[in-house]
């Protein structure tokens, strides 16, 4: 018998079934979330499912967040976050108000995710749990409102395929830029169906914000989830974060003899900055290639690069400095936690000082319809996780990926540039402990 | 659906992303006539006021990337769309339009197919045919797991019933 894969592995435990790439099992879920955009239609789901009279099979395993209109920005939005509140108090669900943070975020820090889980998001960058070691994994409101009522799921166990990183990462490189790398070699379609599992010593070196970059992009590629193997440091995270204590299972990693459909290794002093040019994420290019491009709207932020270590980077680098005459730069905290951490830190007043707009948490600018939406011909640079025609706004507008150092480095100069030209010691991310104190 | 329900092909590229199917300033509707009105609004603008009930989608590889919004199979519902016929779909795209009963066919021979071509689909059999040209073009059958989910009539009959079964 060939071993498992880590998703094989929790798909197995979940359906009580020896579960293995390509076989469908019914499997039991941890948690589920949605927020006010999938949120009324899940609901309308469950309403009709359950003639209306039905009970969620888990209450205290349902998350609503209202974090893509958040503050709502007109009456239809708002009206939306009344049919979330109503529901989730008239079925004693979890409900997360404006400006709590986005829903990937605010699942891991309240500790509804842990090392082994599987977690359904009615969001396709559910994925994020990955980073957990959790399987988590986006899906539409009918699966998403059938799971309310039943507490399971139907899934088709992916096959997986294996990023592998060696060695150390060159001071100026992130898990953005690998997974934009990943996502650049792979293609925009390539792990349709199918989990990526990241492994090797350069990614078991990452702290856990940075391997929840690599788990929530996984859906870049198509892919079903994303997962790194949980270790000592997810658990002192999830202690430091959620208040969890965990026991990190030895057998929740992949088999020696694991079957994979594809591996790719990489040597990480060999990786460079990477930029995603518009507009697909795919279009993953080495920095230099593109410095020089002037650009309009910075926006550090979202579910991928909207956390703490992330905003503290920029800030780090614009300490002291203004942000180019001639660009906007757009700052988004994740949660409402990491908007506190940057009040107590001092992270907000740096950038404020240096000419930021520092917004309240949630999606911002990444939902394309409020809060530094894009205008015709506008060039921006973000820390989010794509950059499809439109997505910021104007069709006529071009969003380029990059990593909070790259954003920094943009914001500063006015232009695309290359992070590790500036001063590396302003944001040594390495030096970023597991626990998110910045040594 | 028999081979006499033919309708117009509305001919897409590759890579098209659940952006360019619904936008998101018009999420704020659950409504599919509403949404189905915002079909495509920007990628084609002409979509929404020239489909007529009974034209399929046709479209390259990849159909449905992006986000799990299941207002974008919902708003093609909307609008009337007999079924969407692609080279490839997304994952969560696929899953979310065999939820709500829309018609998907993944077929690598389609993209032959042009725009205002008159089809027909067969989902049971697996296929597409093209009126125009009398040319048919074999689809990838259903897993065996999914087609008995379609012929329950999707998975909120099939969660109906599991729910009812429990009492």
């Amino acid at each position: 018998m060939t071993g498992k894969t880590i998703t094989e592995k929790i798909l197995s435990e979940k359906s009580g079934e020896d579960a293995t790439a390509g076989d469908y099992v019914e499997a039991t879920v941890d948690a589920m979330v949605t927020h006010d955009v999938t949120g009324p239609l899940t609901i309308d789901v469950f309403e009709d499912v359950t003639g209306g009279d039905g009970a969620l099979a888990a209450p205290d395993d349902v998350v609503f967040t209202l974090d893509h209109h958040a503050p709502a920005d007109g009456v239809q939005a708002a009206n939306n976050h009344n049919i979330v509140r109503e529901f989730a108090a008239e079925y004693g669900a979890n409900q997360y108000e404006i400006s709590d943070g986005i829903c990937h975020q605010v699942m891991i820090e309240e500790g509804f995710v842990e090392p082994g889980d599987l977690v359904i998001g009615a969001d396709s960058h559910s994925t994020t749990y990955g980073g957990l070691g959790a399987l988590g994994t986006g899906v539409g409101s009918t699966d998403l409102g059938t799971a309310f009522a039943t507490g399971e799921l139907w899934f088709r166990v992916p096959e997986t395929i294996r990023f592998e990183v060696e060695g150390d990462l060159p001071d100026g490189v992130y898990a953005k830029d690998l997974i934009l790398r990943f996502i650049g070699d792979v293609g925009f379609a390539g792990a349709t169906y199918k989990t990526a599992e990241y492994g090797g010593s350069a990614i078991s070196d990452l702290p856990i914000h940075q391997r929840l970059v690599l788990s929530n992009m996984a859906i870049e590629m198509g892919g079903k989830a994303g997962i790194v193997e949980p270790d000592e440091r997810t658990a002192t995270y999830l202690e430091d974060q959620a208040g969890l204590d965990v026991g990190i299972d030895p057998d929740l990693a992949a088999d020696d003899d694991a079957s994979y459909e594809a591996v790719y290794t990489y040597e990480g002093a060999d990786l460079a900055p990477q930029v995603s040019k518009p507009s697909n994420p795919e279009n993953a290019v080495d920095v230099g290639e593109t410095v020089g491009t002037p650009i309009d709207q910075v926006f550090v932020g979202t579910c991928t690069n909207g956390r703490y270590e992330d905003i503290r980077v920029v800030a780090d680098v614009l300490e002291g400095e203004q942000v180019a005459p001639d660009t906007r730069l757009i700052v988004v905290p994740a949660s409402r936690a990491v908007y506190q951490k940057c009040l107590e830190t001092g992270v907000l007043e740096a950038l404020v000082d240096a000419g930021a707009t520092f917004q309240s948490a949630g999606c911002g600018p990444c939902f394309g319809t409020h809060q530094g939406a894009l205008g015709d011909g506008d060039v921006a640079l973000a820390t989010a996780n794509r950059n499809f025609p439109g997505r910021e706004g104007s069709m006529e507008s071009s969003v380029y990926l990059g990593s909070p150092a790259t954003a920094a480095a943009t914001a500063l100069y006015g232009e695309i540039a290359d992070p590790r030209e500036i001063e590396t010691t302003r944001y040594d991310d390495h030096a970023v402990s597991d626990v998110g104190v910045v040594r | 659906m028999s081979v006499d329900d033919s309708g117009r092909a509305w001919r897409f590229g590759d890579d098209i992303d659940t952006d360019q199917i619904i936008p998101s300033r018009f999420l704020v509707s659950s409504d599919p006539e509403e949404l189905g009105e915002h079909a495509f609004n920007d990628l084609r603008p002409e979509f929404a006021d020239g489909v007529e009930s009974g034209d399929f989608v046709v479209a390259g590889e990849n159909f449905g990337s992006g986000s799990s919004r299941e207002h974008a199979p919902l708003s093609l519902v909307g609008a009337g769309v007999a079924g969407v016929v692609a080279q490839s779909f997304a994952r969560i795209f696929f899953r979310n339009a065999i939820n709500l009963g829309l018609p998907v066919l993944i077929c690598p021979g389609v993209g032959d197919i042009d725009d205002g071509t008159e089809i027909s689909i067969d989902v049971d059999e697996g296929f597409v045919y093209d009126h125009d040209e009398d040319v048919r073009y074999d689809a990838e059958p259903l897993p065996p797991f999914l087609q008995d989910l379609v012929d329950e009539g999707g998975l909120k009959p099939y969660t109906k019933r599991k729910l009812e079964s429990a009492d």
